[in-house]
């Protein structure tokens, strides 16, 4: 590979590994990046992970980013909206998501911005996280961490429950991996409490305390791994050829 | 028996007031021309559940909307419904939020004629704070978990989108994802389906066919033709989304009148004709997610 690696890249390479070790389950990856990104994982560690062409079926190799000739997907069974319920309520999924919100606790908002009688911003609605995060494991991807998407206190409108309540879930909540345009994250931090793993080329640790509206403890101030050159071909030539990933950064 | 009906005969069936649940999801095989109908009449004050796309926009863009029971509203595509958003936004109407399970759990305690199903969704969340009517279960075995009970979402009726129907009300939807048309119209005392064709039961295929069939005719009151009836959602197989109509549609959020006069108040034909004709539809492909 003679070109080095675009933050977006860099971005997938590190949340790819968020499945790292799931076995058979479904990997949901939501929004371009984590798409992208469980497409590398089942390319890379994790073959068993089960995915679907973006709409009703599971298939045995990612689908592209992109219009594609869809009769080159290799179709191997059904996961209509009411299977992926029944999937996720037995925990056997493990999505990543993009909240516009997060706060400490790991609650996540993606229904309205502001009083929730007259939001100021109207979102999407809670959509499928409250049940996704008392079901089963998640990982987050923000590609724009500040003190608006890393909030002080609580996020407007709970959506996705936080590790405050993780004793509701039947031991099933759990985030995983948090990665964001700075650098990646967990919560297994002394409380849960939100922890940096590396940082990606060009920030410092500055940067990330500032932008972030709560304590943020330091585990590691090292750079995040670089994709490897197996890694970079199969985003590049498979995963993403048309390189829809270089809008997310405007790279 | 025959369950052939018009557009005047279904709003005829409606009241003001009525919980009315709408199939389809997102921009996906939506009961559009239904929903236009509705927003030609003087119906008032409905309450609304769906998974929500331009069915809910229009009816609040008409201010037809009391209460939205929905867990999101998006034109899958253009992710943020604007027409929905205005509504929240101004706090023109009420709203029950609640996760997309929690409304499948809430038809399916309705289909069963059960007044709750417990579930742990919603636990941890401000679906809780914002919903004070939902009350809670404890599991009566020695667990003794305390659940949501998610109450039965009881349906006056159910409006549906089909691909095939015969006249006795078998319908078959040949899409790849039937989403949770089945539960709205086993949740609903009256289920309207409107249908891009009217064909013979032979015509249905038989066995083959019968795969298709996602709910027996038992649950269905009447069947309206409305070829195209979907759009602009999609219709899978039959046609895609048409995005070029669905962003004028969103734009049109900020001054409602042009997008009004260009394509509503209208009959159902002459609306198809407004947006091209049934040969454009035709041929709108299917999208790629």
């Amino acid at each position: 590979m003679s070109d080095s690696p675009s933050l977006a890249e860099i971005c997938i390479s590190a949340s790819s590994k968020a499945w790292h070790g799931d076995g058979e389950i479904l990997a949901t990856g939501i929004g371009l990046i984590p798409r992208i990104a469980a497409g590398l994982a089942k390319l890379t560690h994790n073959p068993d992970l089960m995915m679907t062409d973006g709409e009703t079926y599971l298939i045995s190799r990612p689908v592209p980013m992109g219009k594609r000739d869809v009769s080159n997907d290799q179709v191997e069974g059904y996961m209509s909206y009411s299977r992926v319920f029944e999937n996720l309520w037995g925990g056997k999924r493990h999505a990543m998501v993009t909240p516009t919100q997060i706060d400490s606790f790991g609650q996540t908002n993606i229904s309205a911005i502001g009083d929730y009688n007259s939001p100021k911003v109207q979102l999407l609605g809670v959509r499928g996280f409250p049940g996704n995060f008392i079901n089963h494991k998640n990982s987050i991807f923000i590609p724009n961490h500040s003190v608006k998407t890393f909030v002080e206190g609580e996020v407007d409108m709970v959506s996705g429950m936080g590790f405050k309540n993780k004793d509701l879930s039947n031991g099933k909540f759990e985030i995983k991996l948090v990665v964001t345009n700075l650098g990646v994250f967990d919560f297994s931090g002394e409380n849960n409490n939100l922890q940096l793993l590396s940082l990606h080329p060009g920030v410092n640790v500055d940067d990330v305390v500032t932008n972030t509206g709560f304590d943020v403890l330091i585990k590691s101030d090292e750079i995040t791994s670089m994709p490897s050159n197996e890694e970079l071909t199969l985003i590049r030539e498979v995963l993403d050829p048309q390189g829809f990933r270089n809008s997310i950064f405007g790279e | 028996m025959n369950k052939i009906v018009t557009y005047k005969d279904i709003i005829d069936q409606m009241s003001d007031g009525m919980t009315i649940g709408v199939g389809g999801w997102g921009a996906r095989r939506k009961p559009m021309s239904l929903i236009r109908e509705i927003c030609k009449s003087d119906l008032k004050d409905l309450t609304v559940v769906s998974y929500g796309g331009p069915d809910v926009g229009l009816l609040c863009a008409h201010k037809k909307v009391k209460k939205l029971i929905f867990g999101f509203v998006s034109l899958d595509m253009i992710p943020l419904e604007a027409h929905f958003r205005q509504a929240r936004q101004k706090n023109e109407i009420e709203v029950m939020e609640l996760d997309e399970g929690m409304v499948q759990w809430g038809l399916r305690a309705a289909a069963m004629h059960l007044p709750f199903l417990p579930t742990r969704v919603g636990l941890g969340t401000d679906v809780l704070t914002h919903n004070p009517e939902l009350k809670f279960v404890s599991s009566p075995y020695p667990d003794a978990e305390k659940l949501v009970a998610m109450p039965a979402l009881n349906l006056d009726v159910a409006l549906l989108h089909v691909n095939k129907s015969d006249e006795k009300g078998n319908t078959q939807i040949v899409g790849p994802d039937p989403f949770f048309d089945e539960l709205f119209a086993r949740a609903a005392s009256k289920t309207f389906v409107s249908t891009e064709e009217v064909v013979t039961t032979e015509e249905l295929g038989g066995k083959d066919g019968a795969m298709f069939n996602r709910f027996e005719r038992s649950l269905v009151t009447g069947v309206l033709h409305s070829p195209y009836g979907a759009h602009p959602t999609s219709c899978a197989p039959n046609y895609g989304f048409d995005m070029q109509h669905l962003k004028e549609y969103s734009d049109a959020a900020k001054s409602f009148d042009e997008y009004s006069s260009k394509y509503l108040n209208k009959t159902h034909e002459d609306y198809i004709d407004s947006v091209g004709g049934s040969e454009v539809i035709q041929k709108i492909p299917l999208p790629q997610f």
